[in-house]
Formats: C-alpha cells, structure tokens, sequence
C-alpha cells in the first residue's frame, strides 16, 4: 500500500507528547514530590525521603507504565476489530470478551457467597480476580473461535459475540440477584476499572500479552490493508479470510482479555482513539496506523488516569468512568464535525 | 491482432455452475464449454437471474464449480494457491471498497499485493506498475482523493486501475457498467477493449450493454435458458442468438442495427 505522505513529523510529536504525558503523570497524586526527586527517583539515585522512592517506584511508576499498556493494546485490538468488521462503531469488546471476563469475576466473588467454601478461600489471593476474569474472558474466546471456523460471514461473528455479552450479563445479573450488598460492592469496584493495583509481577504478565498482541497486529498488517476493500477483494489478492480472521480475533482476546483480567474493563479507548488517530494521520495504511494508535492511546489513557487521580486531593475515581467520559464526547464531536464517521 | 493469438488462457469444459445448499445441488447453468485466448475482450451478456454472476465468480475461483473443470494458464483453478491464482487473475466487483477513507493512490496500490513481501512493502517496480495503471485508466489526476469523493464513473476507472496494477493475463469485471451514464459506459468499455489489444490482457466482463457489447468485443458469451453460445458479436448475430436472450413479445433485437427495439 502505496502512503503519499510522510508522518515523520507526526510521529515525533506524539512520541514528545507521550513522554510529556508520562512524566507529568508520574510526578501528579495525592501526595506532592518536587520535580527533581522525581528524576532522582526514576534514574535509580536516592531520594531525599525514602517515601517518596517507594511511593514512586512501587506504585505511580507501575500505574503509569499499566495505563500506557492498556492504552495501547485497548486502541490497537479497536482498531484491528474495526477493520474486521468493516464498522466504524466495533471496539474491542465487541466480541463478548470483557462480558466474559464479568461473567469469570461475577461467578468469583458473587459465587462465593453461593457456594462458599472453596470459592470462598479463593478469593484472598491477590492473583484470583485475574486468573477468574482471564478464564471468562477465554471460555468466551473459544465460543467465539468455534463460531468463526462454522459461519462465513463475518457480520455473522460480531452478531454473535453481541449476543454473547448480552447472555453473559444477564448471568451477572441473576448471580447479583442472589448476592449480599458487600458482594455486589466488590464487584462493582471491580468493574470500575483500576490501573494501580498492580505489582511489578502482574505488570510484567500484562506487558507480554500487549508485546505479543501488538507485534502480531503489525505482522498482520498486509492482511489488515487488503481487507479494507473487502472480504472478496481480499480474497481475490490472494488472502486467506478464514486463517486472518482467526488470527485477528485471537490477537484481540489476548490484548482486550489480557487487559481486562489485570485492569478490569476499560469502556470507549478502543472505539473512540482510533477515530482519533485517523483526524491525525489520514492514511489507511496499517502499517502507519498501528504504530501511531497505539501511541494515541497511551497519550490518552495516561491523560485519563491523571484526571482521574483528581491531582492534589485524596481522592481517585473509577478509571473506567473517566474514559467514557472522555470518549464519548469525543465521537459526538467527530460526527457532528464530519457528519460521518469513517474508518 | 491480438485477438489472432491461439494461446488458450482459460478453458471451461462441462462446466455446470450453481449453488450447494444441504442436501441437493441447484445448478445455474450446465454443460458449458468454452475457451478464451489471449488479448481478448470477451462480454458475457444474459437476462437478469440467468446466472452471469454466478458464472463470473466460479471462473474467478470464488465459488467452487457443481461438476466440470476449469483450466487457467493449463491449471485446474482448483489446484491454485490462493496467492497463485492472485498472480493470474485480478477481479473488479461491483461492490465499492469496504473502507471508503482509503485514498485512490492507496487503493489502486493494493493491487500489487500479491507480488509485495510480508510487509507489504512496494518496490520501484511495483510503483511504476502503479502509476503505469493510474496513466493507461486517466486516474493519476485522483490519485491523492479519498474514495468517497469520487463519482461512479471515476470509481469504476480506479477499480479497473487497481486489477491492472495486479498486472495478471486475466481480468474478470462483474457489470463495470452499472450505475454509469452512457458516456461512462461507453468510456469504460472501449478502456477495457485498449486494454486488451495493448496489453495482451484476457478481459471478461458480464453487461447488460448489449448493444455496446457488439460493437467492441473480439467474442461474446450469450446465455440464455437454452445454454451458451459463444463466438464473435458478428456471427451470433447471423445465428440470431440475441433473439433468444428476452422474451419477445415485449422486445426484438434488430439484425440490421445491432439494437433492440420495443415491440
């Protein structure tokens, strides 16, 4: 795919951005440090308060590193569903994947007061939210997979993994039913998303599955471009839809599915940055558009996280809602400007 | 001439073309028999629901044929790679891109995908085969505009630019002249009759163009309930082949002018 312009310039500035970003999200919370510790902090020299280092480096620096990572893979699975799909308004939850991991997390801290026991003890463990969501999440996947390798039409799959969401939150919402008000309150904070919990363990699990998701999204690229003309297009330049297809939908759960298992369910990033990135980079060129939209949406989802840090006060609101809130503005605006949303 | 060469580029031979549902077969059209050679324009003509579509896509290796073989370049189609058969045979659709963001240069371009690395990445080689496209279909003047500028005309011109580009002995367009104003048809078909002199190209297209069909066609494929004939516009019309494409009560096809006329 022949691209008329070059993006160098663009790339720099979102790469400058990004940094900016990144650092002021570092040096922002609720408790203030001075600028120069936070260098010293981040260069591995010793701070003038060891709080500071511990603060630092055990919590803001594997916060800001999950945001960028979330960000990333949440715009890249959005974008490769987008063309999939060939529809403007799929998002990386489109397949049921984050309804899956609700339904995995629901069964886990709803079940427990149902089944106690066992489910009980489990979840004292740091890793069970995880383990539980990444386990709805993939069951989902592989409903999803079975359906593909059955049915041709790809309209066909986004149908059903609609379907799939629907059917798993009606299960949340009868295992709701059923639960005590702690409960349903542990599992509603677990649904507002959260970027800070993580140590550098689950950090560095998180990092594999959106390394891993990414480069196979880029490998795809060629598939990706040809797919923009359409299914038979594509197939008559040579691409194999059924094998693409099942690479796409894969890459997706383990970038959506891996996210969702370690930061909850983030709404809006996947659908609304690669709209973004296209008003900045006008070409359809995977190649280009994976590696600047995953850009864009580390910028963003660090611009989110800082808003919701509510800098300088105590409190923290839920991630997940500072994304819609971002986000669906966002594509009104685009609409209303454009009067069309293309992809 | 072209139209002389006697090397065969396809060959269809008891070929029968419809749909498999679960348990029988519905054919379309059966027992056809045909060759193409080198450098022609060949139009296929036949009422609406005859089965040309369906006839199109199974040449085109998108639909599996019910009984009967094909042979491209002396191949069975079935025994092509997916990506071979892109070395040999390019396509225009009717449908319009998925994505209508995509750039003219962007579109025409995707078209050397099959020759291109991994990365999709274009070669000097492939950019001159790209631009040789833009030129011979009058399209480089759009190449920066975004598909969802373009008028029907414009977009048929880029689509026909795009198969080029995949530079296969082998074009099969699906009705190119839908949608389009009788300057655009007539634009369309003598591109592709130029296209198939110059080129040394085998370009088949389906149309409802009769009368244009007989003015620029090296061969024409009739298909009617009856079966397929195919031979030069000139001879069928001796046979009075295009008598049987409509029912004639309501229209006649005039030896005289090449027309049909309203009964």
């Amino acid at each position: 795919m022949e691209t008329t312009r070059s993006y160098s310039k663009m790339f720099f500035f979102l790469l400058l951005l990004l940094l900016a970003v990144f650092l002021l999200n570092v040096s922002l919370g609720s408790v203030a440090i001075p600028l120069e510790e936070i260098f010293a902090a981040l260069t591995g020299r010793e701070t003038s308060k060891p709080t500071w280092n511990y603060i630092l480096i055990d919590y803001r620096l594997p916060k800001a590193i999950t945001a960028l990572l979330v960000g990333s893979g949440l715009a890249v699975s959005g974008l490769l569903m987008q063309t999939l799909f060939r529809n403007p308004l799929a998002g990386p939850f489109v397949l049921g994947l984050s309804s899956g991991a609700s339904l995995g997390v629901a069964v886990l801290i709803l079940g427990a007061g149902a089944f106690g026991g066992i489910l009980g003890s489990l979840l004292t463990n740091e890793w069970s939210l995880v383990i539980a969501s990444a386990l709805g999440s993939f069951l989902v996947l592989l409903a999803v997979l079975a359906v593909t390798l059955r049915v041709k039409d790809t309209m066909a799959i986004l149908i059903i993994g609609l379907m799939f969401g629907s059917v798993t939150a009606a299960v949340v919402g009868v295992l709701s039913y059923f639960s005590s008000a702690e409960q349903l309150q542990q599992y509603v904070f677990w649904s507002f998303g959260s970027l800070g919990s993580q140590s550098w363990s689950g950090v560095l699990i998180l990092s594999i599955c959106v390394v891993l998701g990414i480069a196979i999204s880029f490998l795809a690229s060629k598939s990706l471009n040809a797919l923009l003309l359409g299914e038979n297009y594509a197939k008559s330049m040579g691409v194999q839809i059924k094998r693409t297809t099942l690479v796409i939908i894969i890459t997706t759960s383990i970038l959506a599915g891996g996210i969702t298992a370690f930061a909850g369910p983030i709404a809006f990033i996947g659908l609304a940055i690669p709209h973004i990135t296209r008003q900045l980079i006008t070409t359809s060129n995977h190649r280009i558009l994976i590696p600047a939209v995953l850009i864009c949406g580390s910028i963003v989802m660090l611009l989110c996280d800082i808003i919701a840090q509510v800098p300088f006060s105590e409190y923290t609101l839920p991630i997940n809602a500072i994304t819609s809130l971002v986000g669906a503005p966002v594509v009104i605006w685009l609409l209303v400007r454009k009067r069309k949303l293309l992809f | 001439m072209a139209s002389e060469s006697t090397h065969i580029i396809l060959e269809a031979r008891e070929l029968s073309v419809g749909y498999f549902s679960k348990k029988k077969t519905t054919a379309v059209a059966s027992d056809l028999d045909f060759q193409f050679s080198e450098g022609s324009l060949i139009s296929l003509v036949g009422a609406n629901g005859i089965g040309k579509s369906t006839l199109l896509r199974t040449l085109a290796g998108m639909q599996t044929p019910l009984t009967g073989e094909i042979e491209i370049g002396s191949k069975e189609l079935s025994k092509y790679h997916p990506l071979e058969l892109a070395g040999v045979l390019s396509v225009v659709l009717t449908e319009p891109p998925s994505s209508k963001n995509l750039s003219v240069l962007e579109f025409v371009s995707l078209g050397r995908q099959p020759h291109t690395n991994w990365l999709g990445q274009l070669s000097p080689k492939d950019k001159e085969t790209i631009q040789w496209a833009l030129d011979h279909t009058d399209t480089s003047s759009l190449a920066q505009r975004k598909c969802f500028e373009l008028s029907d005309g414009q977009m048929q011109r880029v689509a026909i630019a795009r198969a080029l580009a995949q530079d296969t002995p082998l074009i099969i367009l699906d009705e190119p002249t839908t949608h389009l104003d009788l300057y655009h048809r007539a634009y369309v078909l003598k591109l592709l009759k130029k296209l198939a002199s110059e080129t040394n190209k085998t370009i088949l297209f389906s149309t409802h163009e009769i009368d244009l069909a007989i003015q620029l066609s090296d061969k024409m494929m009739v298909l009617t309930h009856e079966g397929l004939q195919m031979d030069s516009p000139a001879a069928l019309i001796e046979k009075g082949a295009f008598n049987a494409l409509f029912p004639e009560e309501t229209i006649v096809f005039d030896k005289d002018t090449g027309r049909f006329t309203i009964r």
